[in-house]
C-alpha cells in the first residue's frame, strides 16, 4: 500500500503510517547533516531560524550539485548515515519536524507520537535525484560548504519506506 | 603532465559513474534471491541507480568519497616524477567536470577546500615496482562505509577465531550504516597500520576473486557465509545478502601480535584502473 503525502506534514499525516509502508512524498524538504543540525538548533533557540521548520521534513543528505547559470542543479542526492544525527534528534523533533529521511536508521524513542523516519536506499543518489524537481533555496552554503549546507529541495513523488513509525516499530535489526 | 591528467580524470569519472560489472552481477543475484518486499525495494533501487549513473554519466552515489589512489610505479617509468602532480590536478578537474562532491574538510576549522584536495588529500599509496609502467588504481571511498572500518589488536591466542568474531561483531554493530550489501576487506598480520592498508587494498580485487592461497580462500568463503547468516540484509532492513564478498590479505606477524584491519566497502564498490606505458599510451579498465 502506498501513501501520498505533501510537505509540510501535519501530525495526523504521520501518526497513521506504519513501518514497511511506502510513502510518495512531494513538496519542499530540507537537507541537513551534522553541522547544519547544530546551526539549526542554535538559531532556533534564539528565534533566528531563516525558514519555518514546523511540519518540515529533514533529509540527511549532502548532494552533488552543478551550477546552471544562476540556478543550482541536483546531480546525485542519496541519503547519508542518519545515526550520526542521533544526538540532535530529540531537539530537532521538538521544533515540530515531522519526518526525517535518511539511511541506516536512528534511535526509535524520540519518534514516538510525533514523527516518522523515512528511509531511502543508501548510495542510490542518481535515482533519488530523479525525484528532485528543483532547488528552491540554499542556506549557509559559503559557511558550511556544499555537502553540509541546507538545500531546500522541491521533490515530487519521492518513494520512501516508512522504516521507523510513530508507534516505535522499526525495520532495522 | 597534461597528457597524464586527462586519463586520470577519465578513470575517476568511470569509477564514480559506472559500478563494475562483477559488482552489478552480484547485486542482481542478490535481488533475485531476496523474497522480502523491503529487501527488494532497496536492491531494486540500487539496480535502477546503477543504470541511471551509467546512462547519464552521473555519480551513482552522491558521496563520491575521499579520492584514494594506489599507485604501482615502475622505477624506470619516464612519467614517475609527474604522477603526483597529475593526480592532484586530475582530482581538481574531476571535481568540476564529473562533477564530484567536494569532500575535503579542514580538521580544525571544518572549512571545505571545495576541490577535494587538502592536507594529505587525495590519499596516495605508493608502491615501487620494477619496469617502466605505472599503474594507478582509483578508489573513491565513501564516508558511511569508511566509518565502519576498524582495527583489532588480537592476542595470538585469539587467532583466526578471534578474527571471525571481531569481523562479525563489527558488521553487526554497523548494521545498515555502511550501505549493505557490503564488501569486506580484512588484513591480517604485519602491524596495526599495515593490516588496515592490506584490508583496503584487498577491496581492489573483483567480486568472487579468491586469495591465491587456498587456505585463505577457504577462510574468505567461510566468513562470507557467516556474515550473510547475520540477516542484516540490504540497508540493514533484513535479508539474505549482507555482504557481496569478503577479501582477506595476510602478512607475516610479530610473534606477540595478531593485528586485524577491517575495511568496509559499500555496495557501490567503486574502482577504476589505468596503466601508463613508457611511450605514454594509456589503458583504462575496471
Amino acid at each position: 500500500m502506498a501513501v501520498k503525502l505533501k510537505t509540510p506534514l501535519r501530525v495526523e499525516d504521520v501518526l497513521n503510517l506504519r513501518a514497511g509502508e511506502v510513502v510518495y512524498l512531494s513538496g519542499p524538504i530540507y537537507t541537513a547533516r551534522d553541522s547544519a543540525h547544530r546551526k539549526i538548533l542554535r538559531l532556533a533557540e534564539k528565534g533566528e531560524l531563516p525558514f519555518n521548520i514546523e511540519g518540515a521534513v529533514i533529509y540527511h543528505c549532502g548532494p552533488v550539485v552543478r551550477r546552471k547559470d544562476e540556478d543550482w542543479g541536483i546531480v546525485s542526492a542519496g541519503p547519508t548515515t542518519s545515526a550520526r544525527m542521533n544526538p540532535y534528534l530529540d531537539d530537532i523533533l521538538s521544533l515540530g519536524v515531522r519526518g526525517i529521511i535518511g539511511k541506516g536508521g536512528m534511535e526509535v524513542e524520540p519518534f514516538k507520537g510525533r514523527a516518522v523516519y523515512l528511509a531511502f536506499t543508501g548510495g542510490a543518489g542518481s535515482l533519488a535525484a530523479e525525484s528532485v524537481k528543483r532547488v528552491v533555496d540554499v542556506y549557509w552554503l559559503e559557511e558550511l560548504g556544499i555537502p553540509e549546507a541546507v538545500w531546500v529541495l522541491e521533490v515530487e513523488d519521492f518513494p520512501l519506506l516508512v522504516a521507523i513509525d510513530s508507534r516505535g516499530n522499526s525495520l532495522y535489526r | 603532465m597534461e597528457a597524464l591528467v586527462h586519463p586520470i580524470v577519465e578513470a575517476i569519472k568511470l569509477a564514480v559513474t559506472r559500478i563494475p560489472d562483477d559488482t552489478v552481477s552480484a547485486l542482481r543475484r542478490a535481488y533475485e534471491s531476496e523474497e522480502s518486499k523491503v529487501a527488494r525495494f532497496n536492491l531494486g533501487n540500487i539496480l535502477m541507480a546503477i543504470e541511471i549513473g551509467r546512462d547519464r554519466s552521473i555519480p551513482v552515489c552522491q558521496d563520491t568519497g575521499t579520492m584514494t589512489f594506489f599507485v604501482r610505479a615502475g622505477v624506470e617509468s619516464p612519467h614517475l616524477g609527474k604522477i603526483e602532480a597529475a593526480v592532484l590536478e586530475a582530482v581538481k578537474k574531476a571535481t568540476i567536470e564529473v562533477p564530484l562532491r567536494p569532500n575535503s574538510v579542514d580538521v580544525l576549522t571544518g572549512r571545505n577546500s571545495g576541490d577535494n584536495t587538502g592536507k594529505e588529500v587525495p590519499i596516495i599509496h605508493w608502491e615501487l615496482t620494477r619496469g617502466d609502467e605505472v599503474e594507478v588504481a582509483v578508489f573513491p571511498k565513501g564516508g558511511g562505509s569508511e566509518n565502519c572500518s576498524a582495527l583489532a589488536m588480537l592476542t595470538p591466542a585469539e587467532g583466526w577465531e578471534g578474527v571471525k568474531r571481531f569481523v562479525l561483531e563489527r558488521v553487526m554493530e554497523c548494521g545498515g550504516k555502511p550501505c549493505p550489501p557490503v564488501v569486506l576487506g580484512v588484513g591480517v598480520g604485519g602491524s596495526a597500520d599495515h593490516s588496515l592498508k592490506l584490508a583496503k587494498k584487498a577491496l581492489l580485487r573483483r567480486i568472487g576473486e579468491r586469495n591465491s592461497d587456498d587456505r585463505i580462500a577457504e577462510l574468505e568463503e567461510e566468513l562470507l557465509e557467516e556474515v550473510n547468516s547475520l540477516g542484516i540484509g540490504p540497508m540493514g532492513m533484513g535479508g539474505k545478502t549482507t555482504a557481496l564478498d569478503v577479501k582477506i590479505e595476510v602478512a607475516h606477524r610479530h610473534p606477540a601480535s595478531f593485528p586485524v584491519g577491517l575495511a568496509v566497502q559499500c555496495w557501490a564498490n567503486r574502482r577504476a584502473f589505468i596503466r601508463i606505458k613508457a611511450d605514454g599510451r594509456v589503458e583504462l579498465w575496471q
